[in-house]
């Protein structure tokens, strides 16, 4: 019992807003409380059985005092719930530049992947001061990826995509934790964000195995399975141009449009029947069973990065040297 | 009708005439034990998971056990203790003295209700019997759906009949309050004890039959595998989320409004003073009823809803302790200027008063979305929730058995250690639950058997306050139990009470009155130079 | 209403041979019923919720698979359906009026087309059977792009009717039930019974009404 924890490390952009939120409230409430709890106790005392306090005229309402009860307590919440919820609005939108990292949750162990390709299990080295964002799915069940030391959580779903970005602000290892029950081993399914200073963290990545970047896989993915086949320009059959796809509108048949996101992407590959583009066939094959979530990932990874030319280029006549970027 | 008739109690000593009784009364006491006996069960649970936490490694138990104890005690405590405790004993009792009839509208049906409860509750005691289930109270998908390897059919099955028997009691007071009120009881002439169950009942009504299908349709994809919350499949395991807590939350609603209809009666009762606002306190439970309908998504800010749909669940659940908070301030203003004494009842209802203000409060962080993203789903969660169904419901059920007990039974408990038992529980409880507020912010998840080290010292005293509370909690098991049968006759009225169930007889007649009862009769007509 | 309404209700005009507990306990019954039906209806809006998710989410699919429903099948029950309601409806207005033989014949009548409306739907569920469309491993809509989202419509499919045919078991045996209370008790008590019969019965009629389109004529002609 040496280490005893009573203030959680505040170690991102956020954790210090999200204190002072709470913080507040603890001092709003505690006042509240106290405030409540002495009149009670002043009363129970003053009025207690056989005392002689005055108990003429003893109020059964007052209209005035109930309505100010009723308003300044509605007035205060709508204030805490304003102030709650900008903050947690920003917690929604991720800067641009903010480095992504893929994870795939699953029974019971977090894989995340960085875009250069570098891979972690339970672990994510992160450099000091830089936003990263967190692209999660996951194979099996719902998991929650739990920081408490950046005052984030977010759940990872199975099926589709959630996303959490943060900014660390204070070098160290930091509790990382499931906190949705995943069965048997939730307990365990632990792990640490390591924040690094930036020298630190490029020795890191110098240091690791070298690793195929994510949009080369990816690349060589779209090549492998065929897609190049279809979305290339020069292709007989008419599939839409995928050069700047990601983050692009796109008109659907049925009238609506869609941001390309990569929600968009991930369904597109793997429910191509589900929103088809406006002008175009529905004639693409569903490679839903035929794809890992992580090939998934390295794809849109692909078509987000400076490499995606559509698939233009001739095929590689080997696959990419591990290392290359 | 002769003063000379019957008490309920003594008409008819066998098996047969308790059984297939009709008597809401009786039915009450049917459901009393009962509730109890699953009461000791979810305890036994509770007392294993505390003491498993009391080390960082999961060393006492193994984590599926660990796993199958959290869930065993969560379906035990909500689904066949907490909602049925207040409404199906004391509800059922009282309801029709308080409103001057002689039984419910529908006799039979309450004793189904019993039936149907003690038939669920053995069907779920039977899941756990053969191995138990590990998928949490909550029944996530797609855990239980498809990778949980344990009884999950057999205990969705007894929830699902239980919530019958739920249905059924709302039924019985919704169309009883309408219909058998003496003549001249108006509305607002009503104990807010009725009105708190009314308004409970109304829930209880609609929204349990969404938990019913919701269980229906959980056991049609696990066992063909259909997809509707599977993701693979097409399904969205959101959905599920969205149809479990429209009922839960709702729910917790049920277990808190009959709480509440209590302190409203203990309290001006030994205060010797109306109590403060009445009119507000039943639109406050009235409002509290509609708006609980309203907030369910506050249990999914971090589950992948949308941004939009949690702004708006933020704001309404912040809204909905606004009527909360008005019920706290009027029992505290029914103190102002009365004459109080310090029963047990009276300590209870005061500890539920502060408790629940506690609990209320925290609420309000967990409405807070910037903060709930912090501390959904860890510990904080659990004490708030603790705090409100423990601290609140809880000590608001042992309450209202101390108060009624004498009209119950007809005899007195002995009133020294109630007291020593209602502080007990107080002191207990405070150990136990307020240090997982600063565990759940310093980050440690629910339903760990296991967890970092530096949350040690925090968890040894919840544990310790467990070990106090339990003490608390057997003590009115065993002083109750043996002044059934040994305690001091009560009298009448040995509270010199108002209520129209305090004037008749202890313990009442088999038709609770022995000459028709005045519908005019103010139940908070207490005056603090009054004390007889 | 409270005792004194009952009061004023037993010494009003009309009201007499009505006993006081025999309209406080009619109340009771019919209020009883509505809560019951209110309790019903929570029970099937999750399902409607669910069906409004599934068209969203498979607009197309659900259309095509509810192509392979029997639409004339459909309808035909659905005009038994119908009818079976006008019958308990007769049931209850002679019950009221004291022509006790013919209410038991339109009860006859009642729960006789709810037997065919079984029978017919057994028979569909057969033929649904055979076509591998119930939503197991061996599922297979024929002619149809999607078969998740197929899959879905008929589990819903089979879900929400075979719910609709449980109560309508339960509503024939209310009937029947009825029909001998018609024979044994007095008139009044047993018609104002009816009533509540027919209330569930109409209920289960209705829910009927919003499954027929839902689940037979999704862009049938378009």
């Amino acid at each position: 019992m040496t280490d005893v924890a009573l203030l959680p490390p505040a170690a991102s952009s956020i954790a210090a807003r999200t204190d002072a939120l709470f913080y507040t409230l603890v001092g709003v409430s505690a006042a509240v409380a106290l405030l409540l709890a002495t009149l009670a106790v002043v009363f129970c005392v003053r009025y207690r059985r056989g005392s002689r306090a005055d108990r003429s005229r003893p109020p059964t309402d007052a209209r005035g005092l109930e309505w100010t009860w009723t308003i300044v307590p509605m007035l205060a919440f709508v204030g805490l719930f304003a102030w709650a919820a900008r903050d947690y609005a920003r917690l929604t939108r991720p800067p641009a530049d903010a480095l992504p990292v893929y994870v795939v949750a699953k029974q019971w162990v977090w894989t995340l992947q960085h875009a250069d390709g570098r891979r972690e299990i339970d672990q994510l080295h992160v450099p000091l001061g830089k936003p990263v964002r967190l692209l999660m799915t996951s194979q099996d069940v719902i998991h929650s990826f739990y920081v408490p030391a950046f005052r984030i959580k977010q759940d990872v779903l199975p099926g589709r995509y959630t996303a959490i970005w943060f900014r660390p602000t204070k070098a160290g290892t930091y509790h990382l934790l499931c906190a949705e029950y995943c069965g048997t081993d939730h307990a365990s399914m632990a792990g640490g964000v390591v924040v690094m200073p930036p020298e630190r963290y490029s020795r890191w990545l110098a240091e690791g195995d070298r690793s195929v970047g994510m949009a080369r896989q990816g690349q060589a993915l779209f090549r492998e399975r065929g897609c190049v086949g279809c979305h290339d320009a020069r292709a007989t059959v008419h599939a839409p141009d995928l050069r700047n796809i990601f983050g692009r509108r796109v008109f659907t048949q049925d009238g609506r449009s869609v941001v390309a996101d990569e929600t968009y992407l991930r369904d597109s590959i793997l429910e191509p029947a589900k929103d088809v583009v406006a002008g175009y066939e529905p004639v693409m094959p569903s490679f839903a069973g035929q794809l890992s979530e992580q090939d998934l990932m390295a794809l849109i990874q692909y078509l987000r990065s400076d490499l995606n030319d559509g698939g233009r280029q001739a095929p590689a006549a080997r696959t990419p040297e591990p290392g290359t970027p | 009708m002769s003063a000379d008739a019957p008490s309920y109690l003594e008409d008819g000593y066998t098996l047969r005439s308790w059984l297939f009784t009709r008597d809401h009364k009786r039915i009450a006491v049917l459901y009393a034990v009962s509730i109890t006996l699953f009461f000791i069960i979810g305890g036994c649970a509770a007392a294993l998971i505390r003491l498993e936490l009391v080390t960082p490694q999961g060393d006492l138990v193994g984590a599926d056990t660990y796993n199958r104890l959290f869930t065993a005690h969560g379906v035990i405590m909500v689904w066949l203790f907490l909602i049925p405790s207040i409404p199906s004993v004391l509800g059922n009792f009282l309801i029709p003295m308080m409103i001057g009839a002689r039984d419910l509208a529908f006799p039979r049906l309450n004793l189904l209700s019993w039936y149907l409860y003690v038939g669920g509750g053995a069907l779920t005691l039977c899941a756990l019997l053969l191995g138990g289930v590990d998928t949490g109270w909550t029944f996530y998908a797609p855990f239980s759906t498809l990778f949980s390897r344990s009884h999950v059919i057999v205990t969705l099955l007894g929830v699902f009949v239980v919530g019958f028997s739920s249905i059924l009691t709302g039924l019985n007071f919704i169309v009883s309050v309408h219909t058998l009120r003496a003549p001249g009881m108006g509305w607002f002439r009503l104990p807010l004890f009725v009105w708190a169950h009314y308004a409970t009942s109304i829930i209880l009504v609609l929204a349990t039959p969404v938990l019913a299908i919701t269980l229906l349709l959980l056991a049609a994809e696990r066992l063909f595998g259909v997809g509707f919350f599977d993701p693979a499949l097409g399904g969205d395991p959101l959905l599920f989320q969205h149809l479990f807590w429209f009922y839960s939350h709702p729910a917790v609603y049920i277990m808190i409004l009959p709480a509440m209809g209590v302190a409203s009666e203990i309290i001006p009762c030994f205060a010797r003073k109306r109590v403060f606002g009445y009119r507000s306190m039943a639109y406050a439970i009235l409002a509290i009823g509609v708006i609980s309908f309203l907030v369910w998504g506050h249990h999914m800010f971090v589950s992948g809803q949308s941004v939009y749909a949690n702004v708006v669940f933020s704001i309404l659940s912040f809204m909905v302790a606004v009527p909360s908070a008005i019920k706290v301030f009027n029992w505290i203003a029914t103190l102002y200027k009365g004459s109080i004494s310090f029963t047990a009842p009276m300590l209870y209802a005061l500890g539920f008063v502060g408790l629940f203000m506690v609990g209320g409060l925290t609420g309000l962080f967990l409405a807070a979305l910037a903060i709930d993203v912090h501390v959904t789903d860890t510990y904080f969660v659990v004490a708030h929730f603790h705090y409100i169904m423990v601290g609140g419901s809880v000590m608001a059920y042992l309450g209202a058995l101390h108060f009624w007990w004498p009209k119950i039974s007809g005899r007195l408990y002995p009133e020294t250690l109630g007291r020593v038992a209602a502080l007990a529980i107080f002191v207990g409880f405070n150990l136990t639950f307020f240090p997982q507020y600063l565990l759940g912010y310093e980050g440690m998840p629910r339903r760990y058997h296991a967890y970092p080290a530096e949350f040690q010292l925090l968890n040894v005293l919840s544990s310790a306050g467990a070990g106090i509370l339990a003490v608390g909690y057997l003590l009115p098991l065993c002083y109750l139990l043996w002044s059934w049968f040994r305690g001091r006759p009560a009298g009448d009225n040995p509270w010199h009470a108002q209520g129209l169930e305090w004037h008749t007889r202890s313990p009442p007649p088999k038709d609770n009155f022995d000459a028709p009862p005045d519908g005019g009769h103010d139940p908070y007509d207490y005056r603090p130079e009054r004390t007889t | 209403m409270n005792r004194a309404g009952y009061d004023r209700l037993a010494a009003a005009p009309g009201g007499a041979g009505y006993s006081l507990a025999d309209i406080r306990q009619e109340h009771q019954a019919r209020l009883g019923m509505w809560v019951f039906l209110a309790t019903e209806l929570m029970f099937l809006g999750p399902v409607f919720v669910g069906y409004v998710v599934l068209r969203q989410q498979f607009p197309q699919a659900m259309a095509e698979a509810s192509h392979l429903t029997d639409v004339a099948l459909g309808t035909i029950n659905t005009l038994v359906l119908l009818t079976s309601s006008l019958a308990m409806a007769l049931a209850v207005e002679t019950a009221r009026l004291g022509a006790r033989t013919f209410a038991r014949r339109a009860l006859w009548l009642t729960a006789a087309l709810g037997l065919v409306f079984l029978a017919i739907k057994g028979y569909e569920y057969g033929m649904d059977w055979r076509e591998h469309l119930f939503p197991d491993a061996r599922f297979h809509a024929k002619d149809v792009r999607d078969q998740a989202g197929a899959r879905m419509f008929f589990f819903f499919y089979f879900f929400s009717t075979g719910l609709h045919a449980l109560h309508l078991l339960v509503g024939m045996a209310l009937t029947l039930a009825m029909a001998r209370t018609l024979a044994a008790s007095p008139a009044a008590r047993a018609a104002r019974r009816l009533e509540l019969t027919g209330l569930y019965w109409h209920f289960v009629d209705i829910v009927w009404i919003f499954l027929y389109p839902m689940l037979y004529l999704l862009e049938r002609w378009s």
